[in-house]
């Protein structure tokens, strides 16, 4: 079995002003695995999220992505190589149909953007990956709906489906299970186990259930720092993330 | 076929049978008037590319409707007078062929373009407004200040230039053509926003940020949007220099940018028949009631505050029932 990590942080660091948002994280994400990211809010779990998509610079350290540096490269391009991510709250073209949304994807991790002539609808290359994903992420049936029309729960799998056209080499889901009720989450959950054998997820969540439940490897975060990492059992045992973290919920 | 479907149609009608009448029972100002609103129209489909699909407010488009004019105005009036352009680094003679003067006025209103989007494109929202203004501004006093051309008087070439077959001056031929440029512009901007481009154009107008996580520049794409709206605007200020066979400094000034706005606003920004509607309204405001008083533009702006707090897809949301077309 492979055991280079698929992403690898070393020593990230960010400050705005005195504030330390991310200080000297270091984590990697493995192949097959969903290794989740908790910690209270405020503790810099996003920050971390924007720095290795590269939206945010970091101060110093560096983020490998299959044992490439990708430091220098802007959030387009690492998109391309497959880190795809969804955001905390939905994120999707509103007046775009489900269909044209993930064709989107399909055609931005393709790297082709500049055809000025056969409709994106009429474009095999585009349509029959995108329905495939759709199909995958279940929302078969609904290609033709507005996104703007759609149940909270289904623009979550709308996300799931535009980060699977990218081709993931890597998943960053940034609280996918925010705002989903009981049933949507027990669905979201499984479709998120699934997704595993896709590409493994870095996966920021406060659905403590849902973390228990899909995490192989659980880093908790606090004020910029990790403090433990270990599999669910262990951050469950430990002391310290029980005190800072977990309080009376475990 | 759906409503949008015939409203489209009925604004187009509207348009090329009102001149067709006009003509046949012998109102040549009226079909000249109607060349205007064709003109106008296709600098509005020019700034709605960018403007209404790519979310670019570009507050300068009068620069290049302004570059479309001078290009043909300069390029007749050499030919005119039969002197060079330049001579260095080799001959350039002026022409009168509009099939020679277009190219050159898409070259050029393309280049400004280029080199205004570069540095404006770094900047959004009211900044974005404020920088294409400020170039627009700068071109404006560079044509006011440049005694070779005209300066503030402007520059007459006083025949309208030629077509292979056609006799220009014939106001339904140069109505015919005006209006043949327009619906290819209209064609043409109705295949690009189904494809690719405009697909990606559309996308990081309305998220940025999720365009850029799905691995697309927004850059490149709102760049080259603004460098296609700016060539269609430029050729609308070509034949506009030529239906006038004038050419001056208030073709650049901001007002027209502020006009070029008002059509799409009228019609409906992110609509294809959106600056055609809202430039057909406009002419005939303007003629109907700019004769009863020069204060017409109060009625236009009440006209206007209406749309946009009651019909903010415009005249041709307002008939069709829809929100914003969805070009996909």
């Amino acid at each position: 079995m492979r055991t280079d990590p698929i992403l690898e942080i070393r020593g990230l660091r960010k400050s705005f002003g005195a504030l330390i948002a991310t200080d000297d994280v270091s984590l990697t994400l493995m192949p097959g695995e969903i290794h989740a990211l908790i910690g209270p809010n405020g503790a810099g779990k996003s920050t971390l999220i924007k720095q290795i998509v590269g939206e945010l610079s970091a101060d110093g350290g560096e983020v490998r992505f299959e044992g490439q540096r990708i430091d220098s490269l802007d959030a387009a391009a690492r998109a391309r190589l497959g880190l795809a991510r969804s955001f905390q709250v939905s994120s999707v073209i509103p007046d775009f149909t489900v269909l044209q949304n993930v064709c989107l994807a399909v055609q931005g991790g393709s790297g082709r953007s500049y055809g000025f002539l056969r409709p994106v609808l009429s474009d095999p290359a585009l349509t029959e990956p995108a329905r495939f994903h759709i199909q995958q992420a279940g929302l078969d049936g609904r290609e033709d709906f507005a996104a703007a029309a759609l149940s909270h729960g289904e623009r979550r799998k709308l996300e799931v489906a535009m980060a699977l056209a990218l081709r993931p080499r890597a998943f960053l889901l940034d609280e996918p299970m925010a705002g989903m009720g009981t049933e949507g989450a027990g669905q979201l959950v499984a479709l998120l186990s699934d997704l595993r054998s896709e590409a493994p997820i870095l996966l920021v969540e406060h659905d403590m259930d849902a973390v228990f439940r899909l995490a192989d490897r659980i880093s908790v975060l606090v004020y910029g720092r990790i403090i433990a990492t270990g599999t669910v059992d262990e951050i469950r045992g430990n002391p310290e993330v029980r005190r800072s973290y977990l309080g009376e919920e475990a | 076929m759906s409503r949008l479907a015939l409203v489209n149609i009925a604004v187009l009608g509207l348009l090329i049978g009102g001149a067709l009448v006009a003509h046949l029972t012998g109102h040549a100002f009226l079909v000249t008037l109607a060349t205007k609103a064709a003109i106008f129209a296709l600098a509005g489909v020019g700034l709605n590319f960018a403007l209404g699909y790519g979310g670019l407010v570009s507050f300068g488009h009068a620069a290049f409707f302004g570059i479309g004019g001078y290009v043909t105005g300069i390029l007749a009036s050499h030919a005119m007078s039969g002197t060079p352009l330049t001579t260095l680094p080799y001959t350039m003679n002026g022409t009168n062929e509009m099939l020679a003067i277009w190219p050159m006025v898409l070259l050029v209103s393309g280049l400004a373009a280029l080199a205004i989007g570069a540095l404006s494109l770094r900047t959004s929202g009211v900044y974005f407004i404020m920088v294409t203004l400020a170039f627009a501004q700068m071109i404006y006093w560079f044509a006011i200040g440049w005694p070779a051309y005209g300066g503030e008087d402007g520059l007459s070439f006083y025949v309208r230039n030629t077509f292979p077959g056609v006799p220009t001056m014939r106001p339904l031929n140069y109505f015919l053509i005006c209006t043949a440029l327009l619906l290819l512009a209209l064609g043409f901007t109705a295949v690009v926003m189904r494809a690719r481009f405009g697909l990606a154009l559309q996308a990081a107008r309305r998220n940025t940020q999720r365009t850029v996580a799905v691995g697309i520049r927004p850059f490149g794409i709102r760049l080259t949007a603004f460098v296609i709206s700016a060539m269609i605007t430029g050729l609308a200020g070509s034949l506009y220099a030529d239906l006038n066979r004038f050419v001056s400094p208030a073709m650049l000034n901001w007002h027209m940018s502020g006009e070029i706005m008002v059509f799409i606003i009228l019609g409906g920004v992110g609509r294809l028949m959106g600056p055609v509607a809202g430039a057909v309204v406009f002419v005939t405001m303007e003629h109907l009631l700019g004769g009863i008083t020069e204060y017409w533009q109060v009625l236009l702006g009440l006209v206007l505050l209406a749309i946009v707090l009651w019909a903010p897809g415009g005249i041709v949301g307002m008939l069709s029932g829809r929100g914003r077309d969805n070009a996909h």
